[in-house]
C-alpha cells in the first residue's frame, strides 16, 4: 500500500533536477548514500541465524520462526541464515536481482556497549588511539575525491561523520514547505555573515532552503511531524533520490528508534515494524534513483548489535556485532558476505554479543577503494591504518 | 528604520527601569559593553528588569543573587497564566490516581475500536499535559529573575533528560522538574542524582521499572555510570554496570494503587511513595561489587551507598565540571578551569553552587564572554527578552512550538545524552535557515492565527532597551543590513538573525 503510494508521488514529482552543478561529473560516476541506525538495531531478527538451535533457545518470545514452504514467513537466503518477514516484501525482489548484500559480524572494536561513544567512533572512522584527528571519514573521503562526489546531509544537524573537512550543507527533507525569505532578504542575511566563520553555512543554508522549496513545491507529501524515524524515512526516501540523482553524490541519513529494551517483537511488533519501514523506504529509494540506481551504493549501518540472548523484558540490551547491508543497482549482492562463525553459545563475545569478524572501516574502505579506484595513500586518508576489506561487493 | 516605537506597552517594572534610563541617561550614559556581555551569560540573554537590578547592586552581589536565587518572583500576569494551568494543581498522586483509573477503564473495554478510541484519548491527555509543562519551563525561563537557576534547571533537566512519548511519561514530566530537578539546580549533585534515581519519570524513561532479580534490564544502570555520574571510559568495566543493575533489581514505579503482597521479613523494606515503589521481592539481595568496593546484600540502602560511591569518585567530579564549563565557558573548555571546578566539586561534596563559583570568578570565564555560539534554548530565549522586554507572550504554546522547531524541544530528546552543548550541533547550513526562519516568526510576532487566537503584530524592537544596551555594539554590517529592511518584521527578523544575536 505504502510502496504505491511513493510511487505514485513520485510520479507527480518534476523530473528536471537541480540547476546550478558545481562540476560536471560523468554520468555514471559513483554515488554513495550512507543510512546510519541510531540505537543499535537488533540484527538476529533481521538476518535470522534459523540454523542454530541456540537462537531458538536464547530468545524464547522474540525470535523469528524457522522459513518454511510459506511466502509470508521469513525468507531462506542460505544453509545459515534467513531475513525476517517484516523486509521480505520489500527486499526479496532486490534479493534476487543481486542488489542487496549482508555482512553479519560487522562493526567495531568499540566494546564499552555505549551508543553514544560507538556512534561517535564510527563516524569519526578513525583507529582506536588516534584522537588527534576529530573529522567525520565522510568528511575525508569528500575531500579525497575532491569535488567528484558533492557531499549532502539529509538531517536537520551536520552528522559528525561530514564534520571537520570543509562546509557540507545539510537539510532535513522531512519538511519543505515555502522557504521564508525572498532573494533579496536571503542576500541581506547572508551579507550580515559575510565575514564571520558562519559564512559558508549562512548562505548555503539559505540557498539550499530556496532550492528544495522550489523542487518540492508541488510534493504533497506530508512528512511524519519531521520525527527521524523509520516511517520518517520511508516518507523521505523518494525526496533523497530526486536530489542524489542530479547534484549530489555522496549522502547522508540517519534513522533513529532501534534501541528496544523491551518488547521489541519478533516476526511482528516494534521491531518488525521499524525494520519493514526502513526495508519499504529502501526499496522506494532504489526505485525513484531509476536509472542511475546502476550507480549508486547504500550502507546500512549501525553502531552495535545487541544482546544475543533475550532478557527480561522481551527485549535485548547493548550487544557489540552487528549486521550491513550493502544495496545498489551494480552490486554483487544476493548473498550474505563477509567472515563469518557458527552460531552458537561458544562463538559469542563474552557469552553475550555477536563478536565483530567484519570490521567497519576495513568493510567500508573496500567498498569505497572500489567504487572510486582509490589508491592506498587516499585510502589512508579516509581510514588511517585500516585494511581494506575487498568484498567484491561493487 | 530605527525611530522608537512609543506604543510599546512595558511592564510596571520595565516601566520604571525605562524611567531610570531616561533621568539617568546624562549622568551614566549606557552600561558598559563588559557588564552586558557578563550580563547575557549569567542570565538567557539581557532584558531591561536585568539590566536595571546590575546597575543597581553590582556584578558581585547580583551573582550572589542569582546562585542564591532569592528572587523567583514572575510578573503578576505570567504567573497568573501558570496558576490557571491544570499541572499547577495536579500532585503527583493526582496524576497516578487519573493515570490508573484510566487504565484500568482501559481493561474494561473490549470493543477493539472503542479502545483504540480511549487509548488514543488517554494519549492525548498526556500530550496536554506535557505540552503544559513544557510552556511553564519556558515562560520561568523568559520570565523569571533567576535567570542562573532557570539556565541551571533547564541544564539538568537536559543532564537527566527523559521523553516524553514513552509509556506514561508525559504523566510525570511536569512532577520529574518540579519534584526532582528544580529544588536541586542549585544545590547538591548526590541529591540530585538520588531524586532523579528516584522518579517514575526516570525509572519509567530508562526502564529500571523492569529490572528485577529475575528479569534484568540494563538500560538504566549503565547510563547512570556512563551518563549521569562517571562519564564513559571512567574506569568502570562491564562487571561493574552488571553489578549495579542488580543493586538497582527492584527500585520501580508505583503507578497502581494495588501494593505489592510480599512475605512477612520483607514488608518492612517495602518502598511505597509518590510513584516510587522498592520492591523487595525483585530485589537480588546477594552481596555486590561495584567498582572494588563491597556492598551487603540489604535492600534499598545499596543504592543510597552505590550513588554515594559514584559521586565521590573523581571521575564524576571531572565529568560534571567539563559539562558545566562546556555548558557556560566555551565548546572545549580551558583544563585548568575543569580541574578547579573538579577540585571545588570534591572538596564541597558536589556542592553546585560553589562549583559554580569557581566558574564565574575564573578568569578563563571573564575572556570567553561572548563568544559561545547559543545552543536554540538560548537563542529563543534571549531573543523573546530582547523583544518582549517583559511584556506578556500573548500564548505560551508559541515559545514550545518555536523551540521545537529548532529540534531542541523539551522533553523531545529520545535518547539519553541529551542535547549536545557544543555550536558544531547547531551551526550548520539547515540550522542556521531553521533559525533564521524563526527570526522572522519572532520578529513578526508570528500573525497567523495561532491556536484560534489572533496575534498582535510585533512592534519594531527600537525601545530604551535596543537603544541602550544593543545598538551601539552592533557592528557595521549588521547597522548597514538594518537599513535595508523594508518593515517593523523584517527589521526585527534581521535584528535577531544577526550574528550578534547569536553568540552569548
Amino acid at each position: 500500500m505504502q510502496r504505491r503510494h511513493f510511487l505514485a508521488t513520485l510520479a507527480a514529482a518534476p523530473l528536471a533536477g537541480f540547476t546550478g552543478r558545481v562540476f560536471a561529473a560523468p554520468a555514471s560516476s559513483p554515488r554513495f548514500l550512507l543510512v546510519f541506525l541510531r540505537g543499535g538495531y537488533d540484527c538476529a531478527n533481521l538476518l535470522v541465524p534459523y540454523a542454530s538451535d541456540f537462537y531458538y533457545e536464547s530468545r524464547p518470545s522474540i525470535a523469528i520462526a524457522r522459513p518454511d514452504s510459506s511466502t509470508s514467513g521469513a525468507l531462506r537466503l542460505d544453509a545459515d541464515w534467513a531475513l525476517s518477514p517484516a523486509v521480505r516484501e520489500a527486499l526479496e525482489p532486490l534479493y534476487t536481482k543481486k542488489q542487496i548484500a549482508f555482512v553479519p559480524f560487522a562493526g567495531t572494536p568499540n566494546l564499552s556497549r555505549s551508543h553514544f561513544e560507538t556512534q561517535d567512533d564510527i563516524e569519526h572512522g578513525l583507529p582506536e588511539n588516534a584522537h588527534a584527528d576529530r573529522s567525520g571519514f565522510l568528511a575525508r573521503l569528500s575531500g579525497t575525491l575532491n569535488g567528484v562526489a558533492t557531499p549532502i546531509a539529509f538531517t536537520s544537524s551536520l552528522p559528525l561523520s561530514f564534520q571537520g573537512g570543509g562546509d557540507v550543507p545539510n537539510i532535513s527533507l522531512a519538511r519543505v514547505g515555502k522557504a521564508a525569505f525572498d532573494a533579496r532578504q536571503s542576500a541581506v542575511l547572508a551579507g550580515m555573515y559575510k565575514d564571520t566563520a558562519l559564512a559558508q553555512p549562512v548562505a548555503e543554508g539559505l540557498a539550499l532552503r530556496q532550492q528544495v522549496a522550489g523542487e518540492f513545491a508541488d510534493d504533497m507529501m506530508k512528512a511524519s511531524r519531521g520525527a527521524v524515524n523509520a516511517y520518517g524515512f520511508t516518507q523521505q526516501a523518494p525526496r533523497i533520490a530526486q536530489m542524489m540523482r542530479d547534484k549530489y553524490r555522496l549522502g547522508f541519513i540517519d534513522v533513529g528508534g532501534w534501541d528496544t529494551h523491551v518488547g521489541e517483537g519478533g516476526a511482528q511488533g516494534a521491531l518488525a515494524n521499524n525494520l519493514g519501514n526502513l526495508a519499504r523506504g529502501l526499496a522506494a529509494f532504489a526505485q525513484a534513483m531509476g536509472e542511475d540506481w546502476k550507480d549508486t551504493t547504500v550502507a546500512v549501518v549501525s553502531e552495535f548489535g545487541r544482546t544475543f540472548r533475550e532478557n527480561g523484558n522481551r527485549g535485548t540490551d547493548h550487544g557489540h556485532g552487528s549486521v550491513y547491508w550493502v544495496l545498489g543497482g551494480g552490486i554483487a549482492g544476493g548473498r550474505v558476505a563477509g567472515e563469518q562463525v557458527k552460531v552458537a553459545q561458544p562463538t559469542l563475545l563474552q557469552n553475550r554479543d555477536f563478536p565483530v569478524l567484519n570490521d567497519y572501516r576495513g568493510l567500508l574502505g573496500g567498498v569505497f577503494a572500489r567504487l572510486w579506484g582509490l589508491n592506498a595513500a587516499q585510502l589512508a586518508r579516509v581510514f588511517p591504518q585500516a585494511r581494506a576489506e575487498d568484498l567484491r561487493l561493487v | 528604520m530605527s525611530k522608537p516605537t512609543s506604543a510599546v506597552h512595558l511592564s510596571r517594572l520595565c516601566a520604571t527601569v525605562l524611567v531610570a534610563f531616561a533621568a539617568g541617561a546624562q549622568a551614566d550614559p549606557a552600561p558598559s559593553h563588559a557588564d552586558l556581555l557578563w550580563l547575557d551569560r549569567i542570565a538567557y540573554g539581557v532584558d531591561s528588569a536585568s539590566l536595571a537590578r546590575l546597575e543597581q547592586i553590582g556584578r558581585h552581589n547580583f551573582l550572589d543573587e542569582q546562585l542564591a536565587a532569592r528572587d523567583e518572583r514572575l510578573p503578576p500576569p505570567i504567573q497568573a497564566q501558570i496558576d490557571a494551568m491544570p499541572i499547577s494543581h495536579q500532585t503527583m498522586a493526582d496524576a497516578i490516581a487519573k493515570l490508573a483509573a484510566a487504565r484500568d477503564k482501559l481493561k474494561t473495554i473490549d470493543d477493539a475500536q472503542a479502545k483504540a478510541e480511549e487509548r488514543k484519548a488517554l494519549r492525548k491527555q498526556g500530550v496536554a499535559l506535557a505540552v503544559q509543562a513544557q510552556e511553564r519551563e519556558l515562560l520561568r525561563a523568559v520570565y523569571s529573575p533567576a535567570q542562573l537557576k532557570e539556565q541551571m534547571v533547564w541544564f539538568w533537566l537536559n543532564h537527566f533528560n527523559v521523553f516524553d512519548r514513552k509509556g506514561p511519561e508525559a504523566w510525570l514530566d511536569a512532577d520529574y522538574v518540579e519534584t526532582a530537578i528544580r529544588p536541586h539546580a542549585l544545590g547538591n549533585f548526590r541529591d540530585l542524582v538520588m531524586a532523579t534515581l528516584t522518579h517514575p519519570a526516570m525509572l519509567v524513561y530508562l526502564d529500571n521499572a523492569r529490572n528485577a532479580a529475575a528479569h534484568h534490564n540494563e538500560n538504566y544502570a549503565r547510563e547512570l555510570m556512563e551518563l549521569h555520574t562517571l562519564g564513559v571510559n571512567a574506569g568502570y568495566t562491564q562487571n561493574d554496570v552488571q553489578e549495579m543493575v542488580r543493586i538497582l533489581t527492584g527500585v520501580g514505579v508505583a503507578l497502581n494503587p494495588r501494593t505489592p503482597r510480599l512475605r512477612a521479613n520483607q514488608q518492612a523494606l517495602l518502598i511505597r511513595h509518590d510513584g516510587l515503589e522498592f520492591n523487595p521481592a525483585r530485589h537480588d539481595f546477594g552481596d555486590k561489587v561495584l567498582l572494588g568496593h563491597g556492598i551487603r546484600g540489604s535492600g534499598f540502602d545499596e543504592v543510597r551507598q552505590a550513588v554515594d560511591l559514584l559521586v565521590a569518585q573523581p571521575a564524576c567530579a571531572h565529568f560534571i565540571s567539563q559539562e558545566l564549563a562546556t555548558y557556560f565557558v566555551a565548546d572545549d573548555p580551558p583544563a585548568p578551569l575543569v580541574d578547579a571546578m573538579a577540585r571545588t566539586f570534591q572538596r564541597t561534596h558536589g556542592d553546585i553552587r560553589s562549583v559554580l563559583r569557581t566558574l564565574f570568578d575564573a578568569p578563563e570565564f571573564a575572556t570567553s564572554l561572548g563568544k559561545k555560539f547559543k545552543d536554540p534554548m538560548h537563542y529563543l530565549v534571549s531573543s523573546v527578552r530582547l523583544a518582549y522586554d517583559g511584556r506578556e507572550v500573548p500564548d505560551p504554546r508559541r515559545l514550545v512550538v518555536w523551540l521545537n522547531s529548532q529540534g531542541e524541544g523539551e522533553f523531545a530528546h529520545q535518547t539519553p545524552d541529551g542535547y549536545p552543548l557544543v555550536a558544531s550541533a547547531w551551526d550548520s547550513s539547515g540550522q542556521m535557515s531553521a533559525r533564521f526562519e524563526l527570526a522572522r516568526a519572532m520578529g513578526r510576532g508570528d500573525v497567523r492565527r495561532f491556536g484560534g487566537v489572533a496575534m498582535p503584530q510585533m512592534p519594531q524592537i527600537s525601545g530604551a532597551l535596543f537603544v541602550q544596551a544593543i545598538k551601539p555594539w552592533l557592528s557595521s554590517t549588521t547597522l548597514a543590513a538594518l537599513d535595508q529592511a523594508k518593515s517593523p518584521a523584517e527589521w526585527n527578523a534581521y535584528l535577531l538573525a544577526a550574528p550578534e544575536s547569536n553568540y552569548r
